[in-house]
C-alpha cells in the first residue's frame, strides 16, 4: 500500500498538530487530544471554492491527511467518509426539505422526497413526503428511501389527473406501503450483519397543499404542523401519532406529560412493511382560513419541539417564502438540541403560490 | 521458487464476523475471519483424494521423512518395525514426481535415502529402493531433533519446489543437544518448509513435539501405541500432498492509532499469532500460517481502536492473504475482509456478543485450561488443578467439543459436566494424559 501524502486540502498546514515524519509524511501517532471531526458532509458551497486536491483523489474529511480508499475509508485513520445520504437537500421551489444523519446514528435512515405539479384546472399543487426507517428492523435505510419515492411518485401522477387530493394521498401512501413490503422478498446485502431480521419498516407523513386545500395523510410517529405566517393566530399538530403514548392518552389512561416520559412513549403501533398487522393510512384535510405553512418531519426533530407553539418559535417568521432556509434552520434547531435521532424536515407554504412564483 | 502453475492454485475467500457496534467509549473490536480455499488443481477434494491429480500435474513439492532412530527405538522391538512400515506407507502414499528423502535422526542425522545431499524422485523404483533402504535402519544412539531439521532444511531447499515439508517421528526426549541448540534450529527453518511432529509411545516432551509443530506450521500428535503409525503416517502424507501453495501469510493492515491486541489461528486449532508478525509496509504486518490445500480455518483478531463519537464509522483492520515471492515482492490472493466498528448508543447494539467470536473465546480459554490445569497437576496443587480441569470440563461441555470432553473424562472424573465440578482421577495412564495435553489446542467450529 502506497504511503498516503500529507496534502492540505487548500494549502494550509494539515490540521493535526504533530508532524508526520519527513521521510513518508505519514502521521505516525495522533494528537493526544482527538481530532476534531467534522459531523457532517462540509457544506457543499464550501467545497467547491478550494482547489481540489489533485486528480482524482479524495482526501479524508477526518484527518485531512489520508486518502480515500476503494471502499471509502481513509487509508490512515480508517474513518468512514460521509455518505450521500448522510446529509441532503432538495429545493423544488416553492417546497424545501433538508435531512441529517444527526449527532448519534451512524447513518441516516430518513428519506424524503418533494415536488411541484398541476390540477386539471392549472392550478399548483405541492407535495411532501417524509419518512422514517424503523431501527430495530432490516435495512431501514432502503425502507424509508423507497416508501419515500413510491409516495412521492404517485402523487405526481394521481394529481394531475383530478385525483382529489386526499384520495391522492391515502393511495400514495398504499403504493408507499407496496415498495417496503417488496423489499422483504429481497435478500439482504452481505454487509447487513444486523443483530435483527425483521422485515424492513418505516413511518410515513405527506401533505399536498393547494390553492384553497390542505392534505396530509400518515402512518406511524412522523408529523405534520401547521405554522400560520401571522403568529397571533394558533399553531396546531395536523396527526395522530401511532405511538404506545398516543394510544394511552386516546385511551385516557395517561395524560400527555406521562405518557411521554415513559420509556415505551416511541413505540409505534402503526408502519409500512411486510410485517405491519393491517395498513391504516390516516387522512384528513383542512382549508385554512389565512396562509401559513405546514412543518412535514420525523421525530428526529419534533422531539425537540413537540408542542405545536414550540414548533412555531422555531419556524423562522419568513418561512412561507424561504422553506430551504426553514429547514435547515429547524434541522439545525434538533442538532442543537442533541441530535439524537436522524432529522429530516420539508416546509411547504400555504396556499400554494402560483407557478414560477416559488421563492428565490 | 514459487512456480506452481496456475491451475494449481486455490481459490481464496474470506468472511468476516463480528459486532461491529461499540459503546460510546467503546475501544475494542472483535471479529473471526474464516478462510476458505477450494478448487486447486485436483478433482474433488485434495485432502480426502490426492490421487485424483492428473499424472504431472500436481504440485511440485519435496517432502523428507524424520525418522527416531535412537536407541530407545528397539524397546520394544516393535518400535522400530512399525516406525519403518510406517514410513513405507508414507512413501507408498507420495505422488510420482515428488522429490523426497529419508532421514535417521540419533544425536546427528543420516541421510538414509537416496544420500549424497540430495533428492530422489518418486516413482515405482524409487519408492522400491526408499523401502529397501529402510530396512537398514537400526536403533542406536542419542536424540539431538535440531541436527535432523538442519540436514531437512538442506536436502528439501536443493529442489526448485513449491510445496516443502517434513514429518517427524520421535520417541523420546531432546537429550543430547541443548534446548537453545533446538530453539536455533527451529528460527533457521521457520518459513523454509512446513513439519508434522509425532511422538510415539510415552517417553516424549509434549511441549517439544508441539513445540516443533508450532514453530514449523504443521500438526502434532501422539501415537501412543506404535501399531497405529502407519495409518497415521499415511493421512499426513495424504494431506501433505493435498498442499497446493505454500509460505501464505495473513497480512493485517491497522489504521493511524489502532494497536492490535491478538491475532490467532482458533481453528482447526488455536495457535499465538501476534508475536509471528512481520511488518509488510506502513501500519500492515504479515501473519504466517503456513501452506494450504482445499480447507478452511479461522482467525480471531482483536485491535484496539481509538474512540470516537457516536454515530462515527471507522476500518479497524482490512485483513488479505499474500505469498511472498523471490524477488521480494508478494502475491495478492485476492481474499479480503474488513473489519469494522460503528459507534451507537443503541444499547441492544453494543452489548450483543457475535456468536463466532463469543465460541472461539471460550475454545481459546478450553485450551489454556487444560494446559494449565495439567501443569498444576505435574507441580502437586491438586485444587489448583481441579478448578482448572473442571472449567475446562464445563468449556468443552457447553461449546460440543466432544472429542476434548472425551479425553477430560480420562484424567478427571466429571461430576457435572454444565457447572464445571470434577475430581481429578487418583491413577491415570500416562498416554491419556499426554493425548490430552497434546490435543488440548483442537477447536470445533460453531455450530451453525
Amino acid at each position: 500500500m502506497p504511503p498516503a501524502p500529507a496534502l492540505a486540502p487548500d494549502g494550509n498546514d494539515v490540521p493535526t498538530g504533530s508532524p508526520g515524519s519527513p521521510a513518508t509524511g505519514v502521521q505516525f501517532h495522533r494528537p493526544p487530544e482527538p481530532d476534531e471531526y467534522p459531523l457532517q458532509a462540509p457544506d457543499p458551497r464550501v467545497v467547491t471554492d478550494r482547489p481540489p486536491p489533485a486528480e482524482g483523489i479524495k482526501l479524508c474529511v477526518a484527518c485531512r491527511a489520508g486518502r480515500v480508499d476503494s471502499d471509502g475509508y481513509c487509508e490512515t485513520c480508517g474513518h468512514a467518509q460521509p455518505r450521500e445520504r448522510d446529509h441532503m437537500e432538495h429545493d423544488a421551489g416553492p417546497v424545501a426539505a433538508v435531512s441529517d444523519r444527526g449527532l448519534r446514528h451512524h447513518r441516516n435512515e430518513d428519506a424524503f422526497s418533494v415536488g411541484c405539479t398541476a390540477l386539471p384546472d392549472g392550478s399548483p399543487a405541492v407535495l411532501a413526503i417524509v419518512c422514517d426507517g424503523v431501527s430495530s428492523a432490516t435495512r431501514p435505510d432502503e425502507a424509508s428511501l423507497a416508501a419515500s419515492r413510491a409516495a412521492g411518485e404517485s402523487l405526481l401522477a394521481a394529481l394531475p389527473r383530478g385525483t382529489h387530493p386526499q384520495q391522492a394521498m391515502h393511495e400514495a401512501i398504499i403504493a408507499a406501503s407496496h415498495a417496503v413490503n417488496a423489499l422483504a422478498d429481497e435478500p439482504a446485502t452481505a454487509r447487513e450483519h444486523a443483530p435483527h431480521q425483521n422485515a424492513p419498516a418505516c413511518t410515513i407523513v405527506g401533505s399536498v397543499v393547494t390553492a384553497g386545500l390542505l392534505v396530509v395523510g400518515w402512518v406511524g410517529d412522523s408529523r405534520a404542523y401547521w405554522i400560520p405566517v401571522d403568529r397571533s393566530s394558533p399553531p396546531a399538530r395536523l396527526t395522530e401519532d401511532d405511538s404506545w403514548a398516543a394510544q394511552m392518552v386516546a385511551a385516557g389512561l395517561m395524560n400527555e406529560a406521562e405518557a411521554y416520559a415513559d420509556e415505551r412513549a416511541h413505540a409505534i403501533t402503526g408502519w409500512l412493511g411486510a410485517d405491519a398487522y393491517e395498513l391504516e393510512p390516516h387522512t384528513a384535510s383542512f382549508k385554512p382560513d389565512r396562509p401559513g405553512v405546514v412543518v412535514v418531519c420525523t421525530d428526529g426533530l419534533w422531539n425537540y419541539a413537540e408542542a405545536a407553539g414550540e414548533m412555531a418559535e422555531a419556524v423562522p417568521l419568513d418561512a412561507a417564502v424561504r422553506p430551504l432556509h426553514s429547514a435547515r434552520v429547524l434541522v439545525g434547531h434538533a442538532l442543537d438540541g442533541g441530535g439524537h435521532d436522524n432529522v429530516t424536515v420539508a416546509v411547504l407554504p400555504f396556499p400554494a403560490p402560483p407557478m414560477g412564483a416559488g421563492s428565490a | 521458487m514459487a512456480n506452481f502453475s496456475k491451475s494449481n492454485v486455490p481459490q481464496f475467500s474470506m468472511d468476516v464476523y463480528q459486532n461491529e457496534y461499540l459503546p460510546e467509549g467503546g475501544r475494542e473490536v472483535n471479529a473471526i475471519v474464516t478462510v476458505t480455499a477450494t478448487g486447486g488443481g485436483t478433482i474433488g477434494s485434495a485432502v480426502a483424494a490426492p490421487h485424483l491429480y492428473a499424472p504431472g500435474q500436481g504440485p511440485s513439492a519435496a517432502v523428507a521423512i524424520m525418522v527416531d532412530c535412537s536407541g530407545s527405538m528397539d524397546y520394544p522391538p516393535t518400535k522400530m518395525r512399525n516406525a519403518r512400515d510406517a514410513t513405507a506407507a508414507a512413501i507408498d502414499t507420495l505422488r510420482d514426481g515428488v522429490h523426497f528423502a529419508v532421514v535417521g535422526g540419533t544425536h546427528m542425522a543420516k541421510e538414509v535415502y537416496p544420500g549424497g545431499g540430495r533428492l530422489a524422485v518418486a516413482d515405482a523404483t524409487t519408492r522400491d529402493q526408499a523401502k529397501q533402504a529402510l530396512r537398514k535402519l537400526s536403533a542406536g544412539g542419542g536424540t539431538a531433533i535440531g541436527t535432523w531439521l538442519r540436514l531437512t532444511d538442506r536436502l528439501l531447499s536443493s529442489a526448485d519446489v513449491a510445496i516443502r515439508h517434513g514429518i517427524l517421528l520421535t520417541d523420546g526426549r531432546n537429550e543430547h543437544e541443548s534446548p537453545e541448540n533446538l530453539k536455533a534450529a527451529l528460527d533457521s527453518c521457520a518459513g523454509r518448509f512446513t513439519c508434522d511432529a509425532r511422538g510415539v509411545g510415552t517417553d516424549w516432551e509434549v511441549k517439544e513435539v508441539t513445540g516443533i509443530a508450532s514453530v514449523l506450521l504443521g500438526s502434532a500428535d501422539i501415537v501412543a501405541d506404535p501399531a497405529g503409525l502407519a495409518v497415521d503416517f499415511t493421512q499426513m502424507m495424504e494431506t501433505a500432498m493435498g498442499k497446493e501453495v505454500a509460505d501464505v501469510a495473513l497480512r493485517v493492515w491497522t489504521p493511524v492509532g489502532t494497536t492490535i491486541r491478538f491475532v490467532k489461528q482458533v481453528a482447526p486449532t488455536v495457535e499465538e499469532l501476534t508475536d509471528r508478525r512481520t511488518e509488510a509496509g506502513p501500519r500492515a504486518g504479515d501473519y504466517p500460517t503456513g501452506s494450504w490445500g482445499d480447507e478452511s480455518r479461522d482467525y480471531h483478531v482483536c485491535v484496539e481502536v481509538p474512540s470516537a463519537d457516536l454515530g462515527r464509522e471507522m476500518l479497524a483492520a482490512r485483513v488479505s492473504l499474500v505469498v511472498p515471492q523471490p524477488d521480494g515482492t508478494t502475491q495478492n490472493l485476492g481474499a479480503q475482509g474488513l473489519v469494522r466498528a460503528v459507534w451507537t448508543d443503541d444499547m441492544v447494539a453494543s452489548t450483543s456478543i457475535n456468536p463466532q467470536v463469543a465460541h472461539y473465546t471460550g475454545q481459546a480459554e478450553l485450551a489454556q485450561a487444560i494446559q494449565q490445569g495439567l501443569d498444576l497437576r505435574k507441580s502437586g496443587d491438586v485444587d489448583g488443578a481441579t478448578a482448572k480441569l473442571g472449567r475446562a470440563v464445563q468449556l468443552a461441555s457447553a461449546s460440543g467439543n466432544a472429542d476434548t470432553a472425551k479425553l477430560l473424562a480420562k484424567v478427571v472424573d466429571v461430576v457435572d459436566a454444565a457447572a464445571g465440578t470434577v475430581r481429578l482421577k487418583a491413577k491415570v495412564a500416562e498416554a491419556d494424559e499426554m493425548t490430552l495435553e497434546t490435543r488440548s489446542t483442537k477447536t470445533v467450529r460453531v455450530k451453525k
